[in-house]
């Protein structure tokens, strides 16, 4: 720590520079797809590139509404908005109630096979979503859920609940039992112990559980691409795709609606961004 | 009313059997305290009674009730945690008033018994702060607070003074005691530490290996242990144990230290060893004092010259090591001087305070 105090004046512009050109890779195709979405057709595609938009416009979010009078027809962005929507909000909520109560029993209770299961619900993660994605079609067509919604909420949950498994028997852990034994005698059943003394300790893990959860289905792709067809079930991101014809991409229209992916996660992520670093001391015991 | 009935209490974990059948009557307000080394049973003992822990065998039951299977909240009970267990998110009054607001009382009386707890606690300017933001001492303050709000009819405590300093705790030990006094009623306190158990209690349970081994007032425990491990460990520092042989002698039993020495028993051991028994003689260090430094002897007395090798001044008193029967033992002496080791002093040992244990079960041969 010492070492670090006393560096010198140059030392510390290498250490910001090395910081911006890092963060620089991670952000400018961010970047770029936002600035993209906001320029017309011909800055897109100039050689050489235009970094500032000299035109800006919201002509690319209102063509992928349908509000251009356009010859254009355009695309249900409302309807994959809804579905995403529904489907990422419908799996996130099963997913952190089932969750929390799985990871509850983990944290507390003993039982027969627990570590095995518990090593499985994290191999499951190994498995790459995309490789059960024809077995998975196979049975999802002869169980009448492709192009449903119910379809992807099941099989996002089947992603997520281990994972919020996995993620809140960390945060139930480091909340005393004696917390909720103190809660017993003093007059609560096991149930209102959960619900006022561990539920609001755990808040700040589940909120993080949720946001991982909700981003894991508002994003996915592959499996919502082979699983849904039509308006009925299409998220967003495979929304994407109908930019692509067969000769041509329709860069603008595709950056704006990455935007309006982009959007809804950021939002969520500041809310609950307060409760991710909530430094929710422990003081109720030693410490 | 509030008795606490203990009967062939059992407890098991799959075919692991951590208490084996325990029997203990505590009576009405009495202060009883579990004490034991560590894995002895008595904090699952405590948690059993708490109902925090299923019983395998046996029955508790709580004034007249049998509690078995009620669940703790049906007991009417309070208990202070070894590491408080406060509720970190809510404020000192919130965790004082929660049990209350649990079973629906109203605000007025919640406030009111609240700040009663408060004041005997001396808690009132910290009503508004979260656990996070007290001291050690205030939080196990709190914790006090909360169970004696909710007027139990029995107060469990798990050891609650070991996360404190040694200062703090000695502090707390009297508050626990005045607390005692003041509000009376039902106590079962576990600890490890032989200290509290002898300050606090009415009575002593001394248990190990999820048995009991000796129940009685601090006094008698100290006075006359049922055998070797009660010996050990009741008294700090702890009684001196000598291995010997019985040997008759004309004038009475004597017991045969290593090095030959030859103790006179006192008389309430005649008849009850045998010569040549194999036994275990105790005698406490403030029965062996250098001449003129010690509470002058009622009877007899075994006087002997010895070289001290190490000294621990406390003050009022210095402990001091010295060879005796073949191993250490300590001496305490009053009065102290400086001594310094190597030095040779005489010493007396008063015989009328000698413990004998048979040494194969190690229990006391006194009548």
């Amino acid at each position: 720590m010492s070492a670090r105090m006393i560096e010198q004046p140059w030392q510390r512009w290498a250490i910001r520079f090395a910081l911006f050109v890092a963060l620089a890779i991670l952000c400018i195709p961010g970047l770029w797809v936002v600035l993209t979405a906001f320029r017309p057709n011909v800055e897109i595609m100039a050689r050489p590139p235009v970094w500032i938009p000299q035109h800006p416009t919201l002509d690319n979010f209102r063509r992928i509404f349908g509000l251009l009078p356009a010859e254009q027809q355009g695309l249900p962005v409302a309807d994959y908005f809804r579905n995403s929507l529904v489907i990422s909000v419908t799996s996130t909520i099963i997913a952190i109630l089932v969750g929390m109560m799985g990871g509850y029993a983990f944290a507390r209770f003993r039982f027969r096979g627990k570590k095995a299961m518990f090593l499985g619900f994290m191999l499951s993660r190994t498995v790459p979503g995309i490789a059960l994605s024809l077995p998975l079609f196979i049975v999802w067509s002869r169980l009448g859920l492709i192009d449903t919604k119910i379809g992807m909420i099941v099989i996002y949950l089947a992603i997520n609940i281990p994972f919020t498994i996995w993620l809140t028997d960390g945060f139930f852990r480091q909340i005393p039992v004696d917390l909720s034994d103190a809660a017993q005698i003093d007059g609560c059943t096991r149930w209102q112990a959960f619900w006022k003394i561990e539920f609001p300790l755990a808040r700040s893990g589940l909120a993080s559980a949720a946001i991982f959860a909700f981003l894991t289905s508002w994003n996915e792709y592959a499996l919502a691409a082979q699983i849904t067809r039509t308006t009925n079930a299409k998220t967003m991101p495979v929304g994407l795709m109908d930019f692509t014809a067969q000769f041509t991409v329709d860069w603008a229209g595709m950056s704006a609606m990455a935007v309006l992916i982009i959007i809804p996660a950021l939002i969520l992520t500041f809310i609950v961004q307060k409760h991710l670093i909530a430094g929710l001391t422990f003081g109720g015991v030693k410490g | 009313m509030a008795e606490v009935h203990l009967s062939k209490v059992v407890k098991r974990y799959g075919a692991l059997e951590i208490v084996h059948g325990i029997d203990l009557d505590i009576a009405h307000n009495e202060f009883v305290v579990l004490v034991g080394p560590s894995g002895c049973g008595k904090s699952t003992t405590l948690r059993m009674i708490a109902g925090l822990e299923e019983i395998s065998g046996g029955t508790i039951s709580i004034g007249d009730r049998v509690v078995n299977s009620l669940p703790p909240r049906a007991r009417n009970i309070s208990m202070v945690f070894q590491n408080y267990a406060l509720y970190p998110h809510m404020t000192v009054r919130e965790n004082l008033g929660f049990g209350l607001k649990i079973a629906r009382q109203s605000p007025a009386v919640i406030e009111q018994r609240v700040n009663e707890a408060a004041d005997i606690l001396g808690l009132s300017p910290l009503m508004d702060r979260l656990p996070a933001n007290l001291s050690g001492g205030q939080r196990q303050r709190v914790a006090m607070g909360r169970a004696i709000v909710r007027n139990p009819d029995v107060f469990l405590f798990d050891e609650p003074l070991s996360n404190l300093d040694a200062k703090l705790r000695g502090q707390m030990r009297v508050e626990i005691k005045k607390l005692h006094q003041r509000v009376k009623t039902t106590v079962v306190y576990v600890t490890h530490d032989q200290v509290e158990a002898m300050t606090l209690a009415d009575r002593i349970v001394i248990m190990r290996d999820g048995h009991i081994e000796q129940v009685g007032t601090p006094i008698d425990l100290f006075e006359r242990p049922v055998n070797t491990f009660v010996a050990g460990f009741i008294g700090s520092p702890p009684m001196n144990q000598l291995e010997a042989m019985i040997g008759s002698r004309p004038a009475g039993p004597v017991a045969v230290l290593a090095d030959g020495t030859e103790l006179p028993l006192p008389p309430e051991f005649a008849g009850r060893v045998t010569a040549d028994q194999a036994v275990i003689v105790g005698f406490r260090p403030e029965n062996l004092y250098p001449a003129g430094h010690g509470i002058p002897a009622a009877g007899q007395t075994l006087d002997m010259d010895r070289t001290v090798s190490l000294s621990e001044p406390l003050g009022t008193e210095t402990m001091l090591f010295l060879d005796f029967g073949g191993r250490e033992v300590q001496a305490k002496m009053l009065n102290p001087r400086l001594v310094a080791p190597g030095e040779r002093m005489p010493f007396k040992l008063d015989l009328g305070h000698l413990h004998v244990f048979d040494r194969a079960s190690g229990k006391s041969l006194r009548a």
